[in-house]
């Protein structure tokens, strides 16, 4: 039996947040640490969490799985269990609706305020704007985010300020407008960045890459959105 | 009891996916008061896990390329009960659609001229079945889903459409002159229950995959817009029309793209053997899905199955390299990893046919206008109602879909839903408004799972109806079978609607979604089994060891599912076209 830990917190009922303890019969299987949940809640239907797509590409069910920030549904036990023990907790940093359900409106606010949308004011012509393979590479390892917020939760500068640092993932995003051959934004998009604490709050640390459940990295897509700054200030 | 919020606007799209997304995206332009109302955040909707591509005929790859020969592939590949003048909609605007969405940056895979990269999928044909393989399917990698949904939600960002995300609609709101105005609807973080207002209600709630046990649908493909609309007592159309996509793998039911077959992979028996070129000499791994998963399923019964148990086939993908999978299907070598625990790059992908798509829903016109049928047979557009995308049936997939014509139905009819709307509100749209009572109709089943002690669990339920439905009408059916199947649903039915909710709390209850998602499986579920049985023929991805052959005589026409008596009817094909002349059945074969 593997014992697992979760996070519970219902705020029409608990004065305050507490984990429980259950145990679960995984009959030996590798299985995903969303099918514990999905077992568990089979069992009390009051355990709440979101899911959607369970194969890692909707980025609903963004949790912390023993002390890491990942994605349930493609984390199996074999990385998540230590000493027969699951932890389970929502992703830190952001207020607790209920359970392992955070409320991720700064996280989107964030997102909203680097402009992700493409912006490109020429006329559009008949058919798509061409692009070549190798400008097209340039979005590779950009354009995947699936704004789970694994990334910004586990930065402890967007913990600190939230409210103004944009953090790992809208960064990853507003380089990815900038990085895109079809954009025409680029000086609007570099002042809109350009104070203290939207970019430069990023310390480096790296905690962004190391949980990224798809591989990313935003520290170097950060790095090279500090180059263009400094570059455009001199 | 019905003392509760309105909200009004001009038009709500319920649901976050692409073709509500698309349709939303038209209105907000346009200035209209809209709002779209999405279960989960717009960006993890189920059209975020579309693979392989979208199909439209953008002459890249073959310059020479025409729309004509797509709807050519369509009508064939729908066994001629799609629509042709609907596809033909679809076919001919579809690459404006398509470049719309890449001048909103959709970031497409490229070809060296910088245009739109397009790979072979399955049907796909030159010359109107004569000039060989096409390839018609526009691609970003294998992840041209996420890509098209996030291009949606970064447009509605752009134009500031107002999305009440994480909230659920429960029914429709239905006026004295039977016209549709508005939902009553849940917000989940609150659990506050509002009357959402419109002059417009347009449904894109997707489909409902997980009726089947083993789907390659997300856990929230629930059929919430089916479910209500037959609750509302308007029907659906062809219905039993499920799609079983030949690769979801072997026991995670995760889905492997057509794309994979596009880019030269092929399916192996467990002696090696491609079994393809004995049931489709000429098209191979690239027939139509139906055929190429029946043709799956009969290599498993007839003992050429792979794996301990032989209940599976494999996919092979190691030939085609390392740098090619790397460069064309990233996503596809990640999905394998986690989920068959094989590297496409070394050994092949175990995979076995999986429920994946709802041909049928809720029956449209091309402009969105949902349609029932009058005592004569006689279409009667529903006042204030619309459909697009999965849910819908405008029809243009038929009896069976072709691969990346599901993108292509999103964004074509719910733009093109979006326009109508657009027109009919500078028109003017006059519906008179709900009564009391009216919204308190609607707000029936919600409180009976609000009051609701001493029933069975939903999951437990839920897992019943799953297991009813994959057992009984799965890739091939047979009469006694489905009749089994029914009464089981009929012994079924009054539990699931006695379902318990033990938690009555407010704040974020997912147990309450649950059980009310639960009704909507069931009721989708219960059409399916009626109209399967109903249809004494084989066509497209109705398999009936009955009924092997297909019966134009009697069954060249649409199945519409009347819910109060639960029975069904016949709807005519649309033989018009406006370009050239219809194109008349044939035998099918690739």
């Amino acid at each position: 039996m593997l014992n697992v830990s979760i996070y519970r917190y219902n705020p029409e009922v608990d004065s305050e947040p507490y984990m429980q303890d259950f145990k679960v019969d995984t009959q030996g299987k590798d299985v995903m640490v969303l099918d514990v949940l999905e077992k568990l809640k089979t069992e009390d239907p009051t355990l709440t969490f979101r899911r959607s797509c369970r194969e890692g590409v909707c980025g609903s069910d963004g949790v912390n799985i023993s002390g890491k920030n990942g994605l349930a549904c493609i984390t199996p036990l074999s990385e998540a269990v230590k000493g027969n023990k699951l932890v389970i907790r929502p992703l830190p940093g952001l207020p607790v609706i209920r359970d392992l359900v955070i409320d991720m409106s700064q996280f989107y606010a964030q997102y909203e305020k680097i402009q992700p949308y493409m912006i490109n004011n020429n006329p559009a012509p008949a058919i798509e704007r061409l692009q070549s393979p190798e400008e097209r590479a340039k979005l590779d390892g950009l354009y995947e985010c699936i704004l789970c917020a694994c990334c910004s939760t586990a930065c402890p500068s967007f913990w600190w300020n939230p409210d103004k640092f944009i953090g790992p993932s809208g960064l990853l995003q507003a380089y990815r407008f900038l990085a895109d051959s079809r954009d025409t934004a680029t000086e609007e998009r570099l002042a809109n960045l350009d104070d203290p604490f939207s970019v430069f709050r990023c310390h480096g640390i790296m905690n962004c890459v190391q949980v990224c459940p798809k591989g990313l990295n935003p520290t170097k897509a950060i790095g090279h959105i500090r180059s263009m700054l400094i570059r455009s200030a001199t | 009891m019905a003392n509760i919020r309105t909200m009004s606007f001009d038009a709500v799209i319920v649901g976050g996916g692409g073709s509500g997304m698309r349709a939303a995206l038209q209105l907000a332009q346009s200035g209209y008061k809209t709002a779209v109302i999405t279960k989960v955040f717009p960006t993890r909707s189920h059209t975020v896990s579309a693979q392989g591509g979208i199909t439209c005929a953008i002459a890249s790859d073959d310059p020479n390329d025409q729309w004509q020969w797509h709807m050519y592939d369509t009508i064939k590949g729908s066994d001629y009960i799609g629509d042709q003048e609907a596809i033909e909609y679809m076919c001919q605007t579809g690459p404006e659609a398509i470049f719309e969405l890449e001048h909103m940056g959709l970031p497409f895979s490229r070809t060296e001229e910088g245009r739109i990269y397009q790979r072979p999928f399955g049907g796909q044909s030159k010359d109107f079945g004569n000039g060989g393989q096409a390839a018609r399917t526009c691609a970003a990698a294998d992840r041209t889903g996420h890509a098209l949904l996030h291009t949606l939600y970064q447009g509605n960002l752009k134009n500031e459409t107002t999305f009440l995300n994480e909230w659920y609609a429960v029914d429709i709101v239905k006026n004295a002159d039977n016209a549709v105005v508005g939902v009553v609807a849940i917000n989940i973080e609150t659990g506050e229950t509002v009357y959402v207002k419109s002059k417009a209600t347009v449904f894109a709630t997707g489909g409902a995959g997980r009726i089947y046990a083993s789907t390659t649908n997300a856990h929230i493909c629930t059929g919430d817009g089916v479910g209500m609309a037959l609750r509302a007592g308007f029907p659906v159309q062809d219905i039993e029309m499920w799609q079983f996509h030949p690769t979801g793998i072997h026991g995670a039911g995760t889905l492997v793209t057509e794309g994979c077959r596009g880019e030269g992979g092929y399916l192996i028996n467990k002696d090696g053997e491609r079994f393809m070129e004995r049931y489709a000499p000429n098209a191979k791994d690239l027939a139509g899905r139906d055929v190429v998963a029946r043709s799956m399923v009969l290599e498993i019964l007839e003992g050429r199955g792979c794996g301990p148990d032989g209940d599976h086939v494999y996919l092979k993908l190691d030939h085609l390299g390392e740098e090619t999978l790397n460069a064309k299907l990233p996503g596809i070598l990640e999905l394998s990893r986690t989920f068959a625990h094989a590297d496409p790059v070394k050994e092949p992908i175990p995979v076995v046919p999986t429920c994946h798509y709802m041909m049928g829903g809720i029956p449209t016109n091309v402009d969105g206008q949902a349609l029932t049928i009058d005592k004569d047979g006689n279409d009667q557009v529903i006042e204030g109602f619309y459909a697009c995308g999965e849910a819908a049936c405008v029809s243009v997939h038929g009896a069976n879909r072709l691969g990346g014509n599901s993108l292509l139905d999103l964004v074509v009819f719910g733009r093109a839903s979006g326009m109508f709307i657009e027109k009919q509100l500078r028109e003017g749209i006059n519906l008179k408004d709900a009564s009391e009572a009216d919204i308190e109709a609607a707000m029936v089943g919600l409180n009976r799972i609000n009051t609701s002690e001493g029933g069975e669990k939903a999951s437990v339920l839920r897992a019943e109806l799953q297991t009813i439905m994959q057992n009984y009408f799965g890739v091939f059916r047979r009469g006694d079978f489905m009749k089994e199947g029914i009464e089981k649903l009929n012994a079924l039915r009054p539990r699931i609607e006695n379902v318990v909710l033990e938690d009555k709390s407010n704040a974020f209850n997912t147990a309450r979604i649950e059980a009310l998602e639960l009704q909507n499986l069931f009721a989708t579920a219960e059409a399916t089994a009626i109209a399967a049985e109903g249809r004494t023929e084989s066509r497209g991805a109705h398999a009936r060891e009955d009924f092997q052959e297909r019966d134009d005589e009697n069954w060249l026409c649409h199945s519409v599912y009347f819910p109060e008596s639960k029975t069904l009817g016949k709807r005519g094909v649309n033989f018009t076209l406006k370009t050239r002349e219809a194109f008349e059945p044939k035998i099918r074969t690739y």
